[in-house]
């Protein structure tokens, strides 16, 4: 067989392209100051925005479970006037400039928001500027991705499962966790370490509406803005790629939709 | 004990109107062409389909009931359903897939272990207890669904096309499997299929139904002796025809008049066997009464006969040995005069 000829222009642009993504990692593998790793990784500021960052960025994944699963699987399987506008707007922070999630996250539950100074005069509570901030900097910005993959791979199951569960006596409760919620598995894996890994990487909305106070709010991405060529953050910036890496790697047989 | 529904439902292109009896011990098929609204049916009495009209009962306990609103979900019914492709829980071992039903009614996790090993024991599969539906083959398959119904002692029985998702040589050991485990349930059987064979050789007796309505019910000898349909004639392979009895003929719509060896009168329904016609080049001799022309419009060679579809005023098949057709010398297209006996004629009302 004859191979096809790749005309030049095309190569050479693409050559271009994909120099555009690998140099910064080279860079970045490159100028990092592996002699001084251990010590960056293990110094105090560093190991409190990991430890942020991991606790902030788990318990963003968890609340997106916990909420985004039952929107998509009412988004799957309950027809009802408004359904597409409801699913635009709660996935629209896929594409919404994270910082303007923040603004917006202020104006609803900031000290003086719409629902944030009822927060505050009834119960005394204050959201903005606390490590619950964070968190729900991080679910706002992560969660669309969970209920966008959960909600696909709803659609796509064989639901005869659910009724074969029913008429064996199942409750819908049972149905759901033991039926629905395994064989959705993988969807639920995908989904959830999509969101983690967005999670973990949010910066936008959490400088704007959490602040950046280290130990409280400062997550390894504001550390790494914070602490700008310094060993930390070329230290940091490698444990961000590394990671991102991986979830790539995990999750590229649904990236590139093979077997 | 016994069940009894009255259903009304359009889906789609299907108009269904349908009312069942079945009564303890029975076993039932519903036979039926691809769309007649067999599975839809069994799904509404399994509560799975929402009716217009009617109602379900079992026992005499009401499960749906359109005039009073009443409506048990399918999960608080006491059925079991074998689903067309069994539907095995894929994500669970064999074992928690019969156990499932009595974990859901809630037995205790050790018992409903213990039962489900039992069933799987009863139908030899206790060594795969442990092994995922995918690692079986499609009969094992399909006597893990069955059991998997049967485990949580249903008092009706709904079975969807068997035996469809066997290959067909596995499919008569598999269907002498299920006569066996389905003879040792007492309570309602109610089973679909398109297969005349698997209704006759599962069920005391067939409901057979066509586009949504009831066409014929009895048992398999009343249904294949009598048939009250093309569909099922053809089933079994009759000629089958209607018309308006008078005093040993049978007139049809549109004038031809067959003479038969019977005194009803009114509509009635007339069956030749196909090797009853006779094949003749020329305009018979002698005795029989009923002649007609035609053009033989399909020949087809099956096993040691040869059937003949003959198109013409009395449009019928005819079963000759490939010995006859050959001195016949006949080919498709051409004429030929078929010919039967008055006394080989069944007539029975319409």
């Amino acid at each position: 067989m004859r191979r096809e000829r790749v005309p030049i222009v095309v190569v050479v642009l693409a050559a271009i392209g994909a120099a555009f993504f690998i140099l910064p990692l080279v860079g970045l593998i490159v100028r990092s100051p592996w002699r001084d790793a251990v010590t960056a990784l293990t110094a105090p500021e560093t190991v409190d925005a990991l430890k942020l960052s991991l606790l902030a960025s788990l318990s963003a994944t968890a609340a997106g479970l916990l909420l985004g699963v039952p929107l998509a699987w009412i988004y799957a399987r309950v027809e009802f006037p408004g359904r597409d506008l409801l699913r635009a707007l709660t996935t629209l922070p896929m594409v919404l400039p994270p910082v303007v999630g923040g603004i917006a996250l202020l104006l609803a539950f900031g000290r003086r928001g719409l629902f944030g100074s009822w927060l505050d005069t009834t119960f005394g509570i204050t959201l903005p500027f606390t490590t619950v901030g964070v968190v729900m900097a991080e679910t706002f910005v992560a969660m669309p991705f969970l209920i966008l993959t959960v909600e696909a791979g709803l659609r796509s199951m064989d639901r005869r499962y659910e009724e074969a569960a029913r008429a064996l006596g199942a409750s819908r409760w049972r149905v759901f966790t033991r039926v629905t919620l395994p064989l959705i598995g993988p969807s639920l894996f995908a989904g959830a370490v999509l969101c983690w890994a967005r999670a973990l990487g949010e910066f936008g909305a959490t400088i704007t509406f959490a602040g950046n106070f280290p130990g409280v709010t400062q997550t390894m991405p504001l550390a790494v803005y914070l602490l700008l060529d310094t060993n930390t953050s070329f230290i940091l910036s490698l444990v961000l790629l590394v990671i991102s890496l991986a979830v790539l790697v995990g999750l590229r047989h649904r990236w590139l939709g093979s077997a | 004990m016994s069940l009894d529904a009255s259903i009304r439902l359009t889906l789609g292109p299907l108009d269904l109107d349908m009312e069942l009896t079945i009564e303890e011990g029975e076993v039932v098929a519903l036979l039926g062409p691809n769309g007649a609204g067999k599975t839809t049916l069994l799904r509404a009495v399994a509560g799975l389909v929402p009716f217009r009209s009617g109602h379900v009962r079992l026992d005499g306990r009401v499960l749906e009931d359109t005039a009073t609103g009443q409506y048990l979900p399918t999960e608080r019914r006491p059925i079991g359903f074998v689903f067309q492709d069994y539907l095995l829980f894929p994500h669970l071992s064999v074992l928690d897939n019969v156990a499932f039903g009595l974990r859901s009614r809630g037995t205790p996790r050790r018992e409903a272990a213990e039962k489900a090993g039992e069933w799987l024991e009863r139908v030899g599969l206790k060594p795969y207890a442990r092994a995922k539906p995918a690692e079986l083959s499609g009969g094992q398959r399909q006597r893990v669904a069955l059991v998997r119904a049967l485990a949580p002692d249903p008092r009706l029985l709904l079975l969807d096309e068997p035996l469809a998702a066997l290959d067909v040589t596995t499919r008569a050991e598999v269907r002498r499997d299920l006569k066996r485990h389905l003879a040792s349930f007492r309570g309602i059987r109610l089973l679909v299929t398109h297969d005349p064979l698997e209704a006759v050789a599962l069920a005391d007796r067939l409901i057979v139904m066509e586009k949504g309505h009831l066409v014929q019910t009895g048992t398999p000898a009343e249904v294949t002796e009598r048939p009250r349909s093309q569909y099922v004639a053809d089933l079994v392979g009759v000629n089958l025809l209607q018309g308006e009895a008078d005093h040993g003929i049978v007139r049809l719509p549109g004038g031809p008049v067959v003479s038969v060896a019977a005194a009803e009168s009114g509509e009635v329904f007339a069956v030749i066997h196909p090797r009853a016609v006779a094949l003749h080049r020329t305009h018979p001799e002698g005795s029989p009464r009923n002649v007609w022309q035609g053009r033989a419009s399909n020949i087809e060679l099956m096993g040691n006969r040869v059937r003949v579809r003959i198109d013409g005023e009395v449009p019928l098949v005819a079963e000759v040995t490939p010995g006859a057709l050959k001195e016949l010398d006949l080919i498709e297209g051409e004429v030929v005069w078929l010919s039967f006996k008055s006394t080989d004629v069944g007539v029975y009302p319409a």
